[in-house]
């Protein structure tokens, strides 16, 4: 966030609170300090590194293979076969090559992921963190509200996705935006609940600081640990949900597969034709892997306790 | 308290309320019924059968019939299985479900708040980094994947365990151990995180400075203080896995909750999927309600008042 | 090693012991059995109604096959062979049966009569019951205006003239009658029992009586259902079987991992991935299944209303590849609607395929480019994207993508694909929404009828919006004629025109791949996907 946005934050009239409140550093130093840190986290950035890499193949990628995502090769030669020099990835029960398959699913399956997680940490975090800290009646109804949104079965309203529009990876991004911030904002609340109890908070409730500062300046940074480990485990969760939604039918029409659609259809040719789970998996752990480096480096980065 | 407890029992029947009403106008909204069929039925067939089963009553009063029947706790009869009430069904399909459920969880927390306290204790040495390598693994192979590569190695080719089926403890082993790995991971990382916070915290630093070894500062401060996140995660995931987990129940043939919800959606068994929804966002709000009794018990200084921060 | 040698040398004496009138009926002609004849088949998914009068689905079709018999009974090469009806008397117009029952018993041992078919029959007919089956009885005299509430019960043709004796008319005359009463809407149900305990009697094995080889001891919904020899089966002599354990598992892939391991002995859903490596070690074994993979085009709208695109998009589909790479069990290419194995005329050098041979060539891109070019569409140039839609599965998914490559390569045209939940399909399909449908036929009966009546003029899955007022006629004729060569005639003449329109473009025609141990023999499969076991033996292995 920059300097702007964050004096946004402040109301006028409450400027002579924010001369009582002199024992704060001033706020543009937080993220310069955090982006500061992260860049001397060398795991974070190796996996920082690895996902602008993933990033850049998936734009870029196809364009340098001899084939198309949706070249077949029907024949008893060309269907299923194993990873070779020309197939590098084997190939698929159609003859295509798992290669550039695996290159095209990196765009539906990284775009899910990170638009999950966005979701996850935009709202999930402040719905979670106004719950929590207003606590009483408004916690209680907004919590009930995630109640509702827990008990209606995602199905349902997927089918039902699939008859008002018309397939695409939108709806897809529709359903998950809808449904997956959910567990965050119970994981913030929980936090924040406890966190809003402690000295520090009162200490800077009586020293006339805004609730709106309070809450993101002191409860939500200091629950950035239990946030950044669920918004990152939730985007394998997302890009398997992708799969399912778009098995049933909501998401991007077949010859197009994302990495959890690739490794779904895999798995059922598990013992005949390993490769075919193998390589879409392995994509998707090493994405995972550079997203919890990333993120675990963003967490100490992020986090106010570390920086004694 | 007790104005707390009843605003919040109040709150609860209304969220089920809301629940129902919203699935029974989803599953109403989307297209097909229990007697579509790709052999379409002449008309009188179809006329007979909506008689039968009242399907030709304005929805509305479908609704309300309902909702009659749902006071007394009669579930209504299956549109699918002839002759099975959802009462039967739930009772039928929820033990299998449980035990299975349970038995993941429990491996879950057994596995993952060990693992994260461990990584907590080790950060950024080799354990930590293990911890974090399995731990991403495992987030990364979802249970229907991991479900059938236990089967291939462990019932398959090492025959250790029958491939499928339920009865036996000794079936039970996979399915438990597939739905495990997910919150096995979630749980340990989650258990690292805010221990890792909760470490930080000057009445830690205190006791250690005190001298306490780790492990007694662990146990007796930080631990129970690091749980809140775990116990939140806690509340959704018991509810969902005691009810069921179509694709783990699919692969191992379990007979379970999950099986008839995700069919009853296809098959459009209309009293099915209202009661398993019921039955499942009971147990969702009644965990969730526990979790927050949790917190109260975990920190002493969360309270659940009325009036909140003012 | 040697204890449990033993140990199985002495349970098979004393299961031999049990055993030796069936063992001494068949070792005089045949191998010898095992001393355990047990089998473990899967039906597939949970059974949805037991009641046979009610019931639609395959996994109730096989348990009930064992549990069941009805006037007839159809031995291995699907004709039907007496059952409860020991014979039976056909009128000159062919619309007068008369069964004669032989004296036989439910498995609780009392008697089973001619007035438990009249009733049952009745019952599956009634409005009240409202059974989705109730067409199969449609060809009894008033069958249909009873059930549609026009008729009274007592109008319908059926009748027990004495305790055995069965007096059946029917509307028209109907070749395959006699098959139909082996299907399961036929079989009798025991009055007193329905009565006393409503719908609940088919549902606990302790209320459900029968009157096959076999009775019902367990139902352990999702999982299992077994049963047991029925002691009180007339032909008791004849099932060597002592019992059936049919798994209720869908799962394909742990089915597999279940016969591999010993668990069960037979499954007929095989993986597709696993075909290859069963095929080669000689595991994989075919039946034939009489049904249509086809695709149907909407014709209400252009482009595909021109007969040329139809036909182009249809010759431009390289079938053999299909069945070979991708479905891989043996599957037909299909030149024609009616799939092979239903009768021609009595005498005739083949069946009713062979004798109507093919109507195209597979894979024929030569003239497909031609009849697109003629149709004002040379080399695909505007023509517009076209979309197929199929229901959620792995299979239908990737004949479509196959499909959606060769009319593209072949034809320069563009396809999307479109795949929806299965509720949504079906009505979007019968809403005509759709440009082109993926969709498949099993016949309900060995005829070709049941693949030809279907596309009249407002039939009930004439999903395409096609019309054609000769074809209505033929069919008509075929319907009411008693000659089985104007029938069959009738019926060709029909085809041509199908084929000739082309309002659905078939594919391949099905065949049932299916896993059984060598051990177990005599398992008979019926070309419309039932097993019986009524015959089957397991011999020493």
């Amino acid at each position: 966030m920059e300097a702007g946005t964050e004096m946004e934050l402040f109301q006028p009239l409450q400027r002579e609170n924010e001369e009582g409140y002199v024992f704060a550093q001033p706020a543009t130093t937080y993220w310069r300090d955090a982006w500061r840190r992260l860049k001397r986290n060398r795991a974070a950035m190796v996996g920082l590194a690895v996902i602008v890499f993933l990033v850049f193949l998936a734009l870029f990628g196809p364009y340098f293979c001899p084939y198309s995502y949706s070249d077949q090769d029907l024949t008893p030669e060309g269907i299923n076969q194993p990873p070779s020099w020309r197939h590098w990835f084997g190939t698929d029960n159609l003859g295509r090559d798992l290669f550039v398959r695996v290159l095209y699913g990196a765009r539906i399956s990284l775009a899910v992921g990170v638009f999950a997680s966005l979701i996850i940490l935009c709202i999930g975090v402040i719905y979670g963190g106004i719950s929590g800290y207003l606590g009483g009646k408004v916690d209680n109804i907004m919590m009930r509200v995630v109640d509702v949104i827990y008990g209606i079965p995602l199905v349902l309203v997927v089918i039902l996705l699939m008859v008002i529009l018309q397939p695409g990876l939108k709806n897809v991004m529709i359903a998950i935006g809808a449904t997956y911030w959910i567990q965050m904002a119970r994981i913030v609340r929980g936090q924040i609940l406890s966190l809003k109890e402690q000295d520090y908070v009162m200490a800077a409730t009586a020293l006339g600081a805004s609730r709106r500062r309070i809450l993101l300046r002191h409860l939500i940074p200091n629950s950035i640990g239990p946030i950044i480990v669920t918004a990152t485990l939730s985007i394998p969760e997302a890009i398997f949900t992708e799969a399912f939604l778009s098995f049933i039918g909501l998401g991007v029409a077949a010859p197009m597969a994302s990495w959890g659609a690739l490794a779904s259809e895999g798995v059922q040719s598990l013992r005949s034709y390993p490769w075919q789970l193998l390589f879409p998996g392995l994509a998707i752990c090493l994405t995972m892997l550079a997203f919890n480096f990333f993120g675990d480096g963003l967490r100490d980065a992020l986090d106010p306790w570390m920086r004694r | 308290m007790i104005k707390f407890l009843i605003r919040r029992l109040l709150s609860m029947v209304l969220v089920l309320w809301v629940i129902a009403t919203v699935t029974f106008i989803f599953m109403h909204l989307i297209p097909g019924g229990p007697f579509t069929r790709e052999k379409k039925l002449p008309a009188a067939i179809m006329r007979n059968i909506e008689a039968r089963y009242h399907l030709n009553d304005p929805l509305p009063k479908q609704y309300l019939d309902y909702f009659r029947n749902l006071l007394r706790g009669d579930l209504g009869p299956s549109y699918t299985y002839e002759g099975r009430t959802v009462n039967e069904i739930s009772a039928d399909g929820f033990p299998g479900a449980a035990t299975l459920g349970l038995a993941a969880v429990g491996i879950a927390l057994l596995i993952g708040i060990p693992a994260g306290i461990i990584s907590a204790l080790y950060r950024s040495k080799w354990q930590d980094n293990l911890a974090m390598l399995l731990a991403t693994i495992f987030v990364s192979v979802p249970n229907f994947i991991l479900a059938s590569l236990l089967m291939l190695v462990f019932a398959l080719k090492l025959r250790w365990f029958p491939a499928a089926m339920w009865g036996e403890p000794s079936q039970i082993v996979l399915p438990a151990l597939a739905l495990t790995g997910f919150p096995t991971a979630f749980i340990s990382r989650l258990t690292r995180s805010s221990m890792v916070e909760v470490m930080q915290q000057d009445y830690i630093r205190t006791a250690r400075a005190k001298g306490l070894s780790n492990l007694a500062v662990v146990v007796r401060h930080a631990l129970k203080n690091s749980l809140i996140p775990v116990v939140t995660y806690l509340g959704p995931l018991l509810a969902g896995n005691m009810t069921g987990r179509f694709l783990v129940e699919n692969i191992f043939a379990i007979p379970g909750l999950g099986r008839y919800f995700v069919t009853s959606i296809y098959n459009r068994d209309y009293t099915v999927i209202l009661g398993v929804t019921i039955f499942y966002s009971s147990l969702l709000v009644v965990l969730n309600f526990l979790v927050d009794l949790t917190y109260a018990w975990i920190d002493p200084r969360i309270r659940f008042t009325d009036s909140g921060k003012e | 090693m040697q204890r449990r040698f033993f140990t199985v040398l002495v349970m098979s004496l004393v299961v031999m012991a049990l055993a030796i009138p069936g063992l001494a009926a068949t070792t005089s002609k045949g191998p010898a059995l095992a001393a355990e004849q047990y089998v473990r088949f899967n039906a597939g998914a949970e059974p949805q109604y037991m009641d046979p009068a009610r019931s639609t689905g395959v996994p109730e079709g096989h348990v009930q096959l064992a549990l069941f018999e009805g006037l007839t009974r159809l031995d291995k090469n699907d004709r039907p062979i007496p059952g409860i009806a020991k014979s039976w008397v056909i009128s000159k117009d062919g619309k007068t049966i008369t069964f004669y029952l032989r004296p036989s018993k439910w498995s609780d041992g009392t008697p089973l009569t001619a007035y438990d078919f009249e009733y049952s029959w009745k019952r599956a007919l009634s409005p009240e019951l409202a059974s989705e089956y109730a067409y199969q009885l449609y060809y009894l005299k008033n069958g249909a205006a009873y059930n549609a509430g026009k008729a009274k019960a007592s109008d319908v043709g059926v009748k027990a003239i004495n305790a055995l004796t069965l007096k059946v008319e029917l509307e028209a005359p109907c070749s395959y009658f006699l098959s139909l009463c082996a299907f399961h809407t036929l079989y009798p149900v025991k009055k007193s029992v329905v009565e006393k305990y409503g719908e609940k009697w088919a549902q606990d094995p302790k209320t459900f009586v029968s009157n096959g080889p076999f009775k019902m001891v367990a139902w352990k919904h999702n999982s299992y259902i077994d049963v047991v020899k029925n002691p009180y089966y007339w032909d008791a002599a004849s099932v060597k079987i002592q019992k059936i354990r049919f798994t209720l598992v869908e799962n394909e892939s742990t089915l597999l991992t279940m016969y591999d391991t010993g668990v069960i002995d037979m499954t007929d859903t095989v993986p597709v991935a696993e075909i290859d490596r069963l095929r080669k070690e000689g595991q994989l074994k075919i039946a034939p299944y009489l049904g249509t993979y086809y695709y149907q085009f909407n014709v209400t709208k252009p482009p595909l209303d021109n007969v040329k695109v139809r036909k182009a998009l249809a010759l431009a589909i390289n079938r053999q590849a299909i069945v070979e790479n991708i479905t891989k069990a043996g599957q037909v290419p299909a030149l024609a609607f009616t799939p092979p194995g239903v009768p021609d005329v009595p005498g005739a050098k083949g069946d009713f395929r062979t004798v109507g041979g093919n109507f195209y060539k597979d894979n024929d891109v030569e003239t497909a480019k031609k009849l697109l070019a003629e149709a004002g569409y040379p080399d695909g140039k505007g023509f517009p994207t076209i979309e197929i839609l199929y229901n959620t599965s792995e299979a239908h998914k990737a004949i479509a993508e196959a499909i959606q490559e060769m009319w593209k390569k072949n034809l320069g045209i563009n396809v999307t694909l479109t795949n929806q939940e299965w509720g949504v399909y079906l009505s979007n399909r019968t809403a005509l929404k759709y440009q082109v449908a993926r969709a498949g036929w099993i016949g309900d009966y060995v005829d070709a009828m049941t693949f030809l009546d279907m596309w009249v003029t407002g039939g009930g899955n004439n999903d395409t919006g096609w019309s054609n007022k000769q074809y209505d006629a033929l069919i008509e004729k075929a319907k009411t004629s008693g000659d089985p060569k104007v029938r069959i005639k009738a019926m060709h003449d029909a085809e041509k025109i199908l084929m000739d329109e082309m309002p659905i473009c078939p594919i391949y025609f099905y065949t049932r791949p299916y896993l059984q141990q060598d051990y177990l023999k005599d398992v008979t499969h019926s070309t419309i996907g039932m097993v019986d076991f009524k015959w089957a033996y397991i011999v020493k292995h």
